[in-house]
C-alpha cells in the first residue's frame, strides 16, 4: 500500500476555489495592483529575536508579522487562476482566498477560511515545512524565485484569531448520537476530533499523557511552539463538544475492544511514533545519553528548564552532542544550548545538503551558535567510573552512491576514528511506531516496521470501524501529513457512521 | 482527577496510598504498575500496584518516602486529588503453576509481592514468602502475607524474628532445604540483585521487577532502558519483570543514580517552599 498522490485536489474543492476566485471583490482586488508591482515587492522577512538573546531562554524565536507587514506580504500573491499552492498543501487549504482576505484586511475571515481546512492553523503556521509544500508550488517562486510567505501569513491570521477572542464555534448540527473514540491527542487525533465534532458526532479523545498535544507538547520546544497555542486549540475543541480523557493509556487502561463494548462505534488511532530508535552502539545506556524523546519530554512536557521549581531534572551538559540531522535533532541541540551548554554540537553522518531538517531550523541553530559536524558518526560512548558518559568515539564518513532515499549513502573512512569529550548525548535518529495498540488489539494488521496497515484512500485499518493515521501509519512523518490523514479518515468515518459499513 | 481515599504511614517512611481509580482497578494484574504525579509541578514516577478492589474501584500502592515526589505523596490527605494515576502499565507477571515458589519482598516490595503471592497461591503453588526489613519495627503486612503463604519467613537485621542476616542467607537456606521451582523478588535494586545472586548457583528461575527511572511509562521515552542478556529493553513495556540472572545490575545502579545531586537540590527547594 502506498501513500496516494496528495497533490490531486478533489473536483468539489476545485469548484469551491474557482467560485471564490470569481467573486467580484477578488476581481477588484486583483486589478487594484499591477502584477509587475506585486512581483517587485520583496518578501517580508519573519521578524525574530536576536540569536544572542534567544539562545538563553525558551521564549519564542519568531515574533510574527505585523498587520501592515502581513497585508504587504499578501499583496505579493498574484492570485493565479490555477493556484499551485493548494495542491502542495496536505490539508488543501484554499490558500489564495485566505491570502486575499488578508490583503483586503479582513483577518477574521481569513482565519476562518484557514480553519475550514486546518484545525491547527497556529501550529502549522509555525512548524509546517512550507518551503517544500505550498510555497514550493507558488507561481511567484517560479517567476521571481521567492514564494509568497504563506506560512507566515497562516501564522499571522491564526494569531490574530487567538488574540481577538479565539475561533468562533460554527453552528453545530443536531447530535448524531454516534460515539467516536480517538486514541492520542496529537495533531492527527485533534484534527479528527474537530472535524467529527463539527459534524455532530460525540467525540472522546483518550490521551496517555497529562497534557494534550502529543508531539506538539512533549516534543516541539516552547521557543518554536508556545504551549499557550495548544491550550487555545484544546479549549476550542472542548467548545465544539470534544471530551478529553487524560492519563488514559488505550491498550492498558482499556483496549479498543473494551471501548467498543462501551458503545464507541468508530475509532481513530493516532498514537504516534512513540518509540525512540537507538544506534545500538556500545555505551548507549550510559548515564547522560538520552533519546531525543526523553530529553525533549523532560524539558517540554515536564518543564525541566524550570527545575527545581518543577520537580523533573535534566542534565544541562557542558559539551552536548546531538546525533542526527532532522528537526528533532535541531530542537534538541538548541534546547541544550538554552540549558547552558557551552558547546552544543550536531553530529550528522551525511553532509549539509542531505540534512532532513528544515532550512529555517538549521539557519536558526547556526545563528544561535550550534556547531555542525558533518560526515561523522559515533561508534562508541565512553563512561567515567560512575557510569556517566565522558567521551565518544567517532568515525569520519564520505558520501558514496545514492541509497533508496535518493541521498548519497555515507561510507566509513578507514582509520578515521577519533575521540572527543562530551558529557551529554542526545540520540535523535528517529522514532518507530508505538507498539502498545498493535500489541493489544487482536486482528489489527501491522506492517513490517510496526506501522498499522491502512487503506490510504480512507485510512481504514483491517478492523471494521477502526481508522489510523499520522506516524502510527506512516512511521515518522510531519505534523501536517498526520493532519491530512486525519481529514481523510474523518470524512470516511463520518460516511460510515451515517451510511453504515461499506459506504466509505 | 483521581481522589485519594486513604493515605497511611505503615511504618516509618513507608506509606500506603489507596486511590479511587476504577479503570485502573478493573484492569490491574499482578506485577503491573501505575505512573503517579503528585501535583502540577511534580515528576512522574512509577509505583507498583500492591492491591486493588474492582468492586470499589480502588487501587493501592505502597511507597517509601525518599525524594520530592514520594515526600509529597506522603503528605497527601484523604479526599485530596492528584493529577496523574495512570495505568495499569507494564506486562503482568507470570504467575502460573510452577510448584514451589519463593516470593521475596523488601521495603516497598513487601506490599508489591502481595498480588503475586495471591496469584501464585490461586494457581495452586506452594508459596513461601520471605520479607526483608532492616529492623523489626519496619515490618508491615505480616498477617496479611502470612495468611496467604504456606510459609512466612522474616529476614531482619534485628533478632526478634529469628534472623540477623541479610536476605541471601535466608534464600540459600530455603533452597537448600527444599526444592524451589521459582523465585520472584521485588524491592530495591540491591535487594533484588542479592536475591538473584543467591539463586544463581542453583540455577533457579528468578524473576525481578525492575525499578528504573521512568518518565512516560508507555515506551515513548526510553529513560527506563535496562540491559538484559546483552539486549537493551524498556522496563515499562518489555517488563518490568526480567530474569534476575541476566540483568546488568551495575548499569541499573548507575542509571538509577543519574540524578542524585538534582534529587537533593529538588528536595531542598521543595522543603524551603513547603516549610518556610
Amino acid at each position: 500500500m502506498s501513500d496516494p498522490d496528495k497533490d490531486a485536489i478533489s473536483p468539489s474543492l476545485a469548484a469551491e476555489i474557482l467560485a471564490e476566485f470569481e467573486k467580484d471583490w477578488r476581481k477588484a482586488l486583483r486589478k487594484s495592483v499591477p502584477v509587475k508591482e506585486r512581483m517587485k515587492t520583496p518578501r517580508r522577512a519573519m521578524p525574530q529575536r536576536s540569536a544572542e538573546e534567544r539562545n538563553k531562554d525558551f521564549t519564542e524565536v519568531n515574533l510574527g508579522l505585523t498587520a501592515e507587514e502581513a497585508v504587504a506580504e499578501a499583496r505579493r500573491c498574484l492570485d493565479c487562476a490555477k493556484p499551485g499552492c493548494v495542491t502542495g498543501c496536505p490539508v488543501s487549504i484554499d490558500i489564495p482566498t485566505f491570502v486575499k482576505l488578508v490583503e483586503a484586511g479582513d483577518f477574521a475571515a481569513a482565519a476562518a477560511k484557514v480553519r475550514q481546512a486546518n484545525s491547527l492553523p497556529a501550529v502549522c503556521g509555525r512548524i509546517c515545512p512550507q518551503e517544500t509544500q505550498c510555497e514550493e508550488k507558488c507561481l511567484l517562486k517560479k517567476a521571481s524565485g521567492v514564494a509568497v510567505g504563506i506560512g507566515n501569513l497562516e501564522r499571522f491570521v491564526s494569531d490574530y484569531e487567538r488574540q481577538s477572542g479565539g475561533a468562533v464555534v460554527p453552528p453545530l448540527p443536531p447530535p448524531t448520537g454516534n460515539k467516536v473514540a480517538i486514541v492520542g491527542a496529537g495533531p492527527a487525533g485533534m484534527t479528527v476530533a474537530g472535524e467529527l465534532a463539527r459534524l455532530g458526532h460525540k467525540v472522546t479523545i483518550f490521551e496517555a499523557l497529562h497534557d494534550a498535544g502529543g508531539v506538539l507538547v512533549y516534543g516541539i520546544p516552547e521557543f518554536r511552539l508556545p504551549k499557550a497555542i495548544l491550550v487555545a486549540e484544546v479549549a476550542y475543541l472542548k467548545r465544539l463538544g470534544v471530551e478529553f480523557r487524560m492519563n488514559f493509556v488505550v491498550g492498558r487502561t482499556a483496549t479498543i475492544d473494551d471501548l467498543r463494548a462501551e458503545g464507541y462505534e468508530a475509532f481513530f488511532i493516532g498514537s504516534g511514533a512513540g518509540l525512540p530508535n537507538f544506534m545500538k552502539v556500545p555505551g548507549e545506556n550510559l548515564v547522560g545519553v538520552y533519546s531525543a524523546n526523553e530529553y525533549l519530554t523532560r524539558v517540554n512536557l515536564m518543564r525541566a528548564y524550570d527545575f527545581p521549581r518543577y520537580d523533573t531534572p535534566v542534565f544541562p551538559g557542558r559539551r552536548a552532542a546531538v546525533i542526527g540531522g532532522g528537526n528533532v535533532a535541531m530542537d534538541s541541540v538548541r534546547t541544550a544550548k538554552r540549558l547552558g551548554a557551552e558547546q552544543a554540537l550536531i553530529i550528522y553522518r551525511r553532509s549539509r545538503t542531505e540534512m532532513p531538517a528544515r532550512v529555517e531550523e538549521v539557519h536558526h541553530a547556526e545563528e544561535e551558535g550550534i556547531e555542525f559536524h558533518f560526515l561523522t558518526v559515533p561508534t562508541r560512548y565512553i563512561g567515567d567510573e560512575h557510569g556517566r558518559v565522558r567521551a565518544m568515539e567517532c568515525l569520519r564518513m564520505e558520501l558514496g552512491e545514492p541509497d533508496a532515499s535518493g541521498r548519497r549513502r555515507p561510507v566509513p573512512v578507514a582509520g578515521s576514528e577519533f575521540t572527543t569529550e562530551v558529557d551529554l548525548v542526545v540520540v535523535a535518529i528517529g522514532q518507530s511506531p508505538n507498539p502498545l495498540i498493535p500489541q493489544t488489539t487482536p486482528g489489527l494488521k501491522v506492517g513490517k516496521w510496526g506501522t498499522i496497515d491502512v487503506d490510504w484512500t480512507t485510512m481504514a485499518t483491517s478492523l471494521p470501524g477502526v481508522y489510523a493515521g499520522g506516524d502510527i501509519a506512516r512511521g515518522g512523518a510531519t505534523v501536517i501529513l498526520a493532519m491530512g490523514d486525519a481529514r481523510t479518515a474523518a470524512a470516511a468515518m463520518d460516511k460510515r457512521l451515517r451510511q453504515g459499513p461499506g459506504s466509505e | 482527577m483521581p481522589r485519594i481515599l486513604r493515605r497511611e504511614r505503615l511504618v516509618p517512611n513507608i506509606h500506603l496510598l489507596e486511590v479511587e481509580a476504577p479503570e485502573v482497578a478493573r484492569k490491574a494484574l499482578p506485577g503491573q504498575f501505575v505512573i503517579v504525579m503528585p501535583d502540577d509541578r511534580g515528576e512522574r514516577i512509577p509505583l507498583t500496584i500492591a492491591d486493588w478492589d474492582r468492586d470499589r474501584g480502588t487501587v493501592t500502592s505502597v511507597f517509601m518516602a525518599v525524594g520530592t515526589t514520594t515526600r509529597k505523596l506522603a503528605l497527601i490527605e484523604p479526599g485530596e486529588t492528584i493529577p496523574i494515576f495512570a495505568g495499569p502499565l507494564g506486562l503482568p507477571s507470570e504467575t502460573g503453576r510452577a510448584g514451589t515458589v519463593l516470593c521475596a519482598g523488601g521495603c516497598f516490595g513487601i506490599a508489591a509481592i502481595h498480588p503475586l503471592v495471591r496469584a501464585f497461591k490461586a494457581s495452586g503453588n506452594r508459596v513461601i514468602v520471605l520479607v526483608d526489613v532492616k529492623a523489626d519495627y519496619l515490618l508491615y503486612w505480616r498477617d496479611r502475607l502470612a495468611a496467604l503463604a504456606d510459609e512466612f519467613v522474616v529476614s531482619s537485621r534485628d533478632g526478634l524474628y529469628g534472623g540477623t542476616e541479610f536476605v541471601p542467607r535466608h534464600v540459600r537456606e530455603i533452597i537448600e532445604r527444599e526444592t524451589v521451582d521459582r523465585v520472584v523478588a521485588v524491592g530495591c535494586t540491591y535487594f533484588m540483585s542479592s536475591v538473584s545472586e543467591a539463586t544463581r548457583p542453583a540455577g533457579i528461575k528468578t524473576t525481578v521487577s525492575l525499578n528504573p527511572i521512568m518518565v512516560d511509562g508507555t515506551g515513548m521515552c526510553g529513560a527506563c532502558r535496562v540491559t538484559v542478556d546483552g539486549q537493551t529493553k524498556f522496563a515499562c513495556v518489555d517488563g518490568p519483570d526480567f530474569d534476575g540472572h541476566k540483568v546488568d545490575w551495575a548499569e541499573l545502579y548507575a542509571r538509577r543514580r543519574s540524578y542524585f545531586d538534582d534529587e537533593i537540590k529538588s528536595l531542598c527547594a521543595w522543603e524551603e517552599e513547603r516549610f518556610p
